[in-house]
């Protein structure tokens, strides 16, 4: 049951095959079973499920049951849920028990779904590994002695070890798509503005989304068909009716104009996985599309740009982390000052400290013009390489990683270097567009992620193409050794 | 770009978040790093690009004027360290 | 050496919205402690403000009242600090591009001159919570139900050269917000703050001198006071050979001074930038022009209209149009006894005497604005004189009725009868005939005085209610007879 996708759980639900207790209960054996190797769910709410999915099965059989009813699946520990702890990561959170929902969380709920808990995540969403976890690191099934990406590792990992079939993540700077690579998953970032960021706990506002990953492009589009939606809580959600992300799956792909930009395949890729990129461009040849060289001549930007733009929203965004109204706070402060000062030194891990300073460096006065204001204009530029390549391709392609995933420790040294992970994703959240990974091989045994961006709005399409894509191989039926 | 321990200093205090004296020098080299990464910013020409803050030019959608929040002052109280009579309780506050 | 004081005002006003700037929880005034802070106004994780409409509409209407642009494109920024009454760790405010931007009002000082004050812009932001420094065992405790509370802050050029005009302008600026009806603006509550900015220089000098920011002024009376002291404390501060520091300082109304805020740590840099999780807010031209269709009568032109249509003075006008109330009032009392000059000298005098006295608001005023038209009626009819009406309107003000029914209770009709004022003369001038023998051989210029005896006589007499020019004609007339 466990390897199931969503779509055949749905089918399996409605055809009576099984119940939505059964499953659940079975994954949640699963977890128990499993899930100490990977350290991919911070918090598992058993009684919780059992008593959702008895409802779901009771709604299944009357016959008014919506979209994913019975359907189990996991939550980002960043997504705020009603009584249940939403520690994001960190120290910071690890007492607190919102008594709200996210917009994300309610519309699964809506929807029928069964949630089984809470995964594990970097640091308020801060990492490329999930190493920063308060809650410790999260392993990759396919290795564990090596990371699973991050920020979304312990969403990635919980679905490559078929401990649940789909789950919540966010991305920031490529925090869904770079561990859905590193996982041998399907992830998806939609468009700025698709997914309400209400209860979402914010890491820096104008980059951070919601969206799913799964094992394959139909599940994505199910889950996305769910979480996307106009909210008025949300000042920067989209205004636009809830859409069917399925309908246009089986769409021809033939003729399709996929670019692939110069710039990301040059030096720091890994040869394996370029050449995997490679065979996947040449697949989609195969199936009708048409590649077209395409230049995004300021790729190089975009990671200096993402890290002054982020760390300082992040650096606002965090400040509400005090010891005074919710989370941790210090043991006897002497004064305010100390309140303050303790609480967020003990509260907060290195890399979310390091990271709000260096924020704070760039909003500072005398560094605003050169750092802040500066970023944003390059954004602008960024943004403007893929509206003008929009012109002439319908979808860009290319690897979503430079490598595969890394030994535990190994990035920890250099900030820097872990930071180029995310040298290919970064800039779709500067410019707001859709992304997606989907599973496109190995290399050093290792699955290596393909790299999709769509235009804006455009997710139907790029579901459609990847959809198309796994139709045609398998690599995203691949089973992690260590969730056989 | 290097960071001095003073800039380090003067940044932990703007932020409130203590450093202790042995990670100091750790942070800022650290710091200098990521500095010297956004650096390259520097090598690009922007004269007449419009600052970005949002990625897409959508504008802002006011709300109606109503109140639509209940109190639910006890459901939050309860999450707080400190609490007494209805109030945040914290160290005392000197204007 | 002569010496310039200038002032530049920043005033904060809290806006009379239902709900919060960002968020749907109450505004209403005096709740308990934190019942009115939602999960936004606490800053939870995860929250997200959404302007409130109202808040702008209202920025607009006090934009359009002072001649000021309007920023159809404004947008938020965060500004960065810790405070414990500062949930967020930053305030979400207004900088570069606000709602409202450069506009100028006119003031009316006593001495009847007026005065341009520039406005050198207005933004919306939200009001931070409070906290209560009574003793919680060595704590401050914070009550967060005015977080969120929408502001407009409104900061003038320094244009001000006087306590005087700085408190003309504060009148100007609270007559204009209460008249729009967006604030209360009760300095009491604190829905109406004011910070100082004063410096002083020598006369001619085109530079400015180094400017003290004085806080903590929630009356008009405290500021003019707080203004002068701090500018005499400058001065003596100069001539003295010190130099003035630029900084925060508290006025100490006890002590009629001003000191300085304990010096805040590390001065602050609020790494101001725009709020990631706000979008511009653009409005349409439509908008702006459908609410300059429906402002109300504003303070400028409803004082000129009363100069025009009344015949007042420009003082009397402007003290009568600074409350909307006032003005409504009086306009009651002139359309109904049908003298302006009357009304608005009986408004400005009597009536504000009781209501002063009896701390009360025109709206609760004992004495209603149709029993004033009545006895102004009484007056001009000459039922009465105008020292009996002052009788009267204590009365009405007691709750006694109307003019004419106190007039009837206490039997105060005014004796105008000929016949019987004559008589009333005769008696007098019968038993005071050592006066009427000075007045008889006085020079003739110095009889007008003379009369007044006399005529303290007949009102006397007459326990007040005989008509004063009555009285007048005819014992000049009988005086006149006997030289």
């Amino acid at each position: 049951m466990h390897q199931l996708t969503i779509a055949e759980i749905i089918r399996g639900l409605r055809d009576k095959q099984f119940s939505s207790v059964e499953i659940t209960s079975h994954l949640l054996e699963r977890i128990q079973q499993l899930d100490s190797q990977f350290n991919s769910f911070i918090t598992v709410t058993g009684d919780q499920a059992i008593r959702a999915a008895a409802a779901a099965d009771a709604r299944l059989a009357q016959g008014d049951a919506p979209a994913l009813c019975g359907v189990p699946i996991a939550h980002k520990d960043i997504f705020t849920t009603n009584g249940v702890r939403t520690s994001c990561g960190s120290k910071m959170l690890d007492n607190f028990i919102p008594p709200y929902d996210a917009t994300v969380v309610d519309n699964f709920q809506q929807a029928g779904a069964v949630s089984l808990g809470k995964t594990n995540m970097d640091e308020f969403a801060m990492g490329s590994s999930n190493e920063s976890s308060y809650y410790g690191p999260v392993k990759n099934p396919w290795d564990p002695e090596r990371i699973p990406g991050g920020s979304s590792g312990g969403s990635a990992a919980a679905v490559a070890a078929q401990l649940v079939p789909g789950t919540t993540a966010t991305d920031t700077g490529g925090s869904i798509r770079q561990p859905a690579a590193m996982t041998g998953t399907t992830g998806l970032k939609p468009t700025y503005g698709r997914v309400s960021r209400w209860g979402m706990i914010a890491f820096a506002s104008s980059l951070d989304q919601g969206g799913p990953i799964a094992r394959t492009a139909e599940d994505a589009a199910l889950m996305l068909s769910v979480m996307a939606g106009p909210d008025k809580k949300d000042s920067t959600c989209l205004d636009r009716p809830a859409e069917d992300f399925t309908a246009r799956l089986n769409d021809s792909i033939q003729g399709l104009k996929i670019g692939v930009p110069s710039e990301y395949f040059g030096e720091g890729l890994d040869s394996e996985v370029g050449a995997r990129v490679q065979e996947a461009l040449k697949e989609y040849e195969k199936l009708g599309a048409e590649l077209v060289e395409i230049n995004l001549p300021h790729s190089k930007l975009a990671v200096p740009a993402y890290y002054v733009i982020a760390p300082a929203e992040a650096s606002a965004n965090l400040s509400r982390f005090d010891g005074v109204r919710y989370g941790y706070r210090c043991e006897n402060p002497a004064d305010l000052r100390d309140l303050y000062m303790r609480s967020r030194g003990e509260g907060f891990g290195e890399e979310v400290k390091r990271r709000i300073l260096v924020g704070s460096y760039a909003l500072s006065a005398g560094y605003y013009d050169a750092y802040y204001n500066k970023a944003q204009q390059v954004r602008r530029l960024i943004k403007q390489d893929f509206v003008d390549a929009f012109q002439s391709v319908d979808v860009i392609m290319g690897p979503t990683a430079p490598n595969p995933a890394f030994k535990l420790g190994e990035k920890n040294a250099d900030p820097v270097a872990m930071y180029l992970e995310d040298i290919y994703t970064i800039a779709t959240n500067l410019a707001g567009l859709p992304g997606m990974s989907i599973p496109c091989g190995f290399a050093h045994g290792l699955p290596v992620g393909l790299q999709l961006i769509g235009n804006y709005l455009d997710e139907a399409r790029m579901l459609n193409v990847a959809h198309q894509f796994q139709q045609a191989s398998d690599w995203h039926q691949q089973t992690a050794p260590a969730a056989e | 770009m290097a960071v001095d321990a003073q800039t380090v200093e003067k940044l932990a205090e703007l932020a409130r978040i203590a450093i202790s004296e042995e990670t100091i020098d750790e942070v800022s080299s650290r710091l200098g790093d990521v500095l010297q990464l956004v650096d390259q910013l520097q090598a690009v020409n922007t004269d007449g690009v419009e600052p970005m803050a949002h990625p897409l030019d959508e504008v802002q959608v006011l709300r109606k004027d109503e109140v639509t929040e209940p109190n639910r002052r006890d459901e939050f109280l309860a999450l707080a360290p400190q609490t007494e009579a209805g109030l945040y309780l914290v160290p005392k506050v000197i204007d | 050496m002569e010496w310039e004081v200038v002032i530049g005002l920043e005033v904060h006003v809290q806006l009379a919205t239902q709900s919060k700037i960002f968020s749907g929880a109450s505004t209403a005034f005096g709740a308990e402690p934190n019942t009115q802070a939602c999960a936004i106004d606490l800053a939870m994780p995860g929250t997200l403000p959404v302007p409130n409409e109202e808040a702008f509409r209202y920025a607009v209407m006090f934009g359009l009242a002072m001649n000021a642009e309007i920023g159809k494109r404004s947008v938020f920024e965060r500004k960065n600090y810790f405070y414990p009454d500062l949930p967020k760790g930053y305030q979400t405010t207004q900088l570069e591009q606000p709602i409202v931007g450069a506009g100028q009002i006119e003031i009316h000082l006593e001495d009847g001159s007026s005065k341009t004050v520039r406005l050198h812009h207005a933004h919306l932001e939200e009001d931070a919570g409070k906290s209560l420094h009574e003793d919680f065992h060595g704590m401050s405790g914070i009550d967060l139900n005015r977080a969120g509370t929408p502001l407009i802050e409104i900061v003038s050029e320094p244009d001000m050269r006087s306590a005087a005009e700085a408190v003309a302008y504060l009148k100007k600026i609270h007559s204009i917000v209460t008249y729009l009806g967006i604030s209360d603006g009760d300095m009491s509550q604190g829905s109406l703050r004011c910070d100082a900015n004063v410096s002083v220089r020598l006369k001619g000098e085109e530079k400015l001198g180094t400017r003290a920011e004085i806080k903590n002024l929630n009356s008009f009376r405290f500021i003019e006071k707080a203004i002068k002291v701090e500018a005499q404390r400058q001065i003596d501060l100069i001539e003295d050979g010190g130099k003035v520091v630029q900084e925060t300082r508290l006025y100490d109304a006890d002590k009629n001074e001003t000191r300085s805020m304990r010096s805040k740590e590390v001065a602050n840099d609020y790494r101001y930038f725009p709020c990631p999780d706000l979008l511009p807010v653009v409005l349409t031209d439509d908008y702006v022009e459908q609410i300059r269709g429906e402002l109300p009568e504003l303070p400028d032109a409803k004082c000129a209209r009363f100069e025009k249509e009344y015949g007042l003075s420009a003082y009397d006008a402007d003290q009568l149009t600074q409350e909307r109330a006032t003005a409504d009032y009086f306009e009651q009392v002139a359309a109904k006894s049908g003298e302006p000059k009357l009304a608005a000298n009986w408004v400005m005098g009597e009536l504000a005497a009781l209501l002063n006295r009896e701390e009360k608001s025109i709206a609760q005023s004992p004495v209603s604005a149709e029993n004033l038209a009545g006895l102004i009626a009484r007056i001009k009819d000459n039922t009465i004189s105008s020292k009996i009406a002052k009788q009267v309107f204590e009365a009405m003000a007691n709750g006694d009725g109307d003019a004419d029914t106190v007039i009837e209770a206490k039997g105060l009709k005014q004796v105008s009868d000929t016949g019987a004022i004559e008589k009333m003369v005769d008696d007098v001038i019968a038993a005071s005939a050592s006066q009427v023998e000075n007045y008889r051989n006085a020079d003739p210029d110095k009889r007008p005085k003379m009369m007044g005896f006399f005529v303290g006589q007949i009102m006397k007499a007459s326990k007040g209610q005989a008509n004063p020019q009555m009285i007048n004609k005819i014992l000049k007339e009988k005086l006149d007879s006997l030289l």
